[in-house]
């Protein structure tokens, strides 16, 4: 099998690294299942190419999809929080309402970006070869996410939002309003969300209503590959695991294809991944006959 | 310091599980009086600690804390003077976080948080310092998970962390119910000793008939959401545990003893 594909795989895991961050933070840190990702990926995509082709810069771009992405998971947190609506329905109804709005901002199904200004031509321009461009520019931003989140999340308002995911009841005892902790969780994650829609967008040379669909898993796979491998033991190995998952679920992906499996079957393979991931610990209990359960009780105290 | 006045809580109002929680219960703390709280299960122990602390509104009745009316204000707001202990030490303290991010939070109860980490020197400092009485090797272990932590030392260090910043009311919930009886022991210790020193002004409630009558200055009992007993000085001081059974029957007419209070005293 030619190796021919690990380039590729490697700059599509560092542009959809935040994303996988993001699904860190509101799954994992949060404890939200939160589904307005898929369509947010699609937001950060559609605002960034519609501005782009308006002559924005597109760094600017970039930068206003990420806020337009926060302000999606706004809205999710504050059905949740202030219309008492469950997680995954509030995921839902944002993701459905997106829909429509990601039509608007892109005014057709898709918008083509080929032969125009973007990050990526940019880094290109200063003459450092296509490959190397993208992989720089995704391990740049993807180091300077990491760096952010792990930032935040020692924080104050970061160890409020961890410990809101962790035991609400604790944390409102101590005078911590846990509405505004998740609102502010969902916001951060979903901005780097749409980040990487933003990211892709530029870096595939279009923006497609359909790209973000199963965004959600892509994460969710991303992150369990991650902790699975390299382990969360400490909040910056959590992280780095999360950033890593990524790369290797692009690896596990283009390796399949290569082995000529059609681009259809892709939703499947990702759903299989999660499943095998998922499964895993009950699966290594019991080859090895330890209890699957007191092995997954220790997982989650070791976590995060 | 404290008055619950004529206040009624009742759940499910209107449906077949109706239940009168609390039926114009009206409560005066003096600044420093320690209560233990008793009753036989529903009597309205744990509401009286809820409402006080805000985690559900009340129907009827004022809660004044400090001259404040608080009955409005939301459980977080009022966290601000309000200490907790829970009976379940997972309920206390955030497990996948390390011990000194719990105490971090704990400090901050009731301040605006900052958008900048909070450790600090100084910070470890206090903490060490309120560990260390505690005997158990925690201050030397900051940064340990609190999820690796025993019942007991979780249930320490939630009783640290409700005291830390010293609050106007400290709320203890059968704090030492699900812990053994040594570790329990020692966590009430504890918790009397730091009451003691900042002088807080205290609500336990506790299924410990002999508890009941050692701890704090004052012992009151409940019954179906109302106060049927409230001792205090000189005939608190030579009660027995028999003599409280006997009060209860005679105030309520009915029998005080459960399983529970069987084996806890």
């Amino acid at each position: 099998m030619s190796l021919a594909f690990l380039p590729g795989a490697l700059e599509q895991g560092l542009l959809w690294g935040p994303m996988v961050l993001g699904v860190y933070l509101t799954f994992r840190v949060l404890d939200f299942p939160d589904l307005t990702v898929d369509s947010c990926f699609t937001l950060g995509a559609a605002t960034t190419a519609r501005l782009i082709l308006l002559d924005y810069n597109p760094l600017v771009a970039t930068l206003i999809a990420l806020v337009i992405g926060a302000l999606a998971g706004l809205i999710t947190g504050l059905l949740h929080t202030k219309l008492k609506i469950a997680p995954l329905l509030a995921g839902i109804l944002t993701m459905i309402g997106l829909y429509s709005i990601n039509l608007r901002v892109m005014g057709a199904a898709n918008l083509s970006l080929l032969r125009i200004d973007t990050l990526i031509t940019w880094i290109e321009d200063t003459g450092i070869g296509d490959e190397l461009a993208t992989v720089a520019l995704g391990l740049v931003i993807c180091l300077f996410i990491l760096a952010f989140v792990y930032f935040f999340l020692q924080t104050e308002l970061g160890l409020a939002v961890r410990a809101t995911g962790d035991n609400e009841q604790m944390i409102r005892s101590l005078g911590i309003n846990t509405n505004t902790t998740k609102v502010i969780g969902l916001a951060l994650g979903n901005a780097l969300c749409a980040l990487s829609g933003a990211l892709v967008a530029q870096y595939q040379s279009y923006a497609d209503i359909g790209m973000g669909i199963g965004m959600i898993i892509v994460g969710l796979a991303s992150v369990i590959i991650g902790e699975t491998l390299i382990g969360s033991r400490g909040l910056l190995q959590a992280l780095i695991a999360a950033t890593v998952g990524s790369v290797i679920y692009r690896v596990i992906i283009a390796a399949v294809l290569q082995m000529g499996l059609p681009s259809t079957d892709l939703k499947i393979l990702t759903a299989l991944i999660v499943t095998l991931a998922l499964a895993f610990p009950i699966m290594r209990g019991r080859f090895t006959g330890i209890s699957s359960f007191t092995k997954r009780g220790e997982g989650r105290a070791e976590h995060q | 310091m404290l008055n619950i006045n004529d206040v009624t809580k009742v759940f499910n109002r209107g449906n077949i599980n109706e239940k009168v929680a609390l039926n114009s219960l009206s409560l005066h703390l003096a600044p420093g009086d320690v209560v233990a709280v008793i009753g036989s299960n529903g009597a309205g122990k744990s509401t009286l600690l809820n409402i006080a602390a805000g985690v559900f509104p009340i129907d009827k009745g004022e809660i004044i804390l400090e001259e404040m009316p608080v009955q409005k204000d939301a459980e977080h707001i009022r966290a601000a003077y309000i200490g907790r202990v829970f009976q379940d030490p997972a309920l206390g303290t955030a497990a996948s976080m390390t011990i000194e991010e719990n105490l971090i939070l704990a400090l901050k109860r009731g301040q605006k948080l900052r958008l900048w980490p909070g450790t600090g020197k100084e910070r470890r400092e206090l903490f060490r310092r309120r560990l260390e009485p505690l005997g158990l090797g925690l201050e030397n272990r900051l940064a340990t998970k609190v999820g690796l932590l025993s019942g007991g030392q979780r249930q320490a260090l939630t009783v640290i962390m409700a005291t830390i910043v010293p609050p106007k009311l400290l709320l203890l919930d059968e704090h030492t119910a699900a812990l053994d009886p040594k570790t329990g022991k020692a966590v009430l210790e504890l918790s009397e000793q730091i009451i003691a020193e900042e002088q807080l002004t205290t609500l336990m409630v506790t299924h410990n008939m002999e508890q009941a009558l050692r701890v704090g200055n004052r012992t009151i009992m409940m019954h179906e959401g109302r106060i049927i007993l409230d001792i205090n000085g000189e005939e608190r001081k030579d009660m027995q545990v028999s003599d409280l059974l006997q009060m209860f029957e005679r105030a309520s007419g009915k029998s005080l003893v459960n399983d529970r209070m069987l084996l806890s005293s």
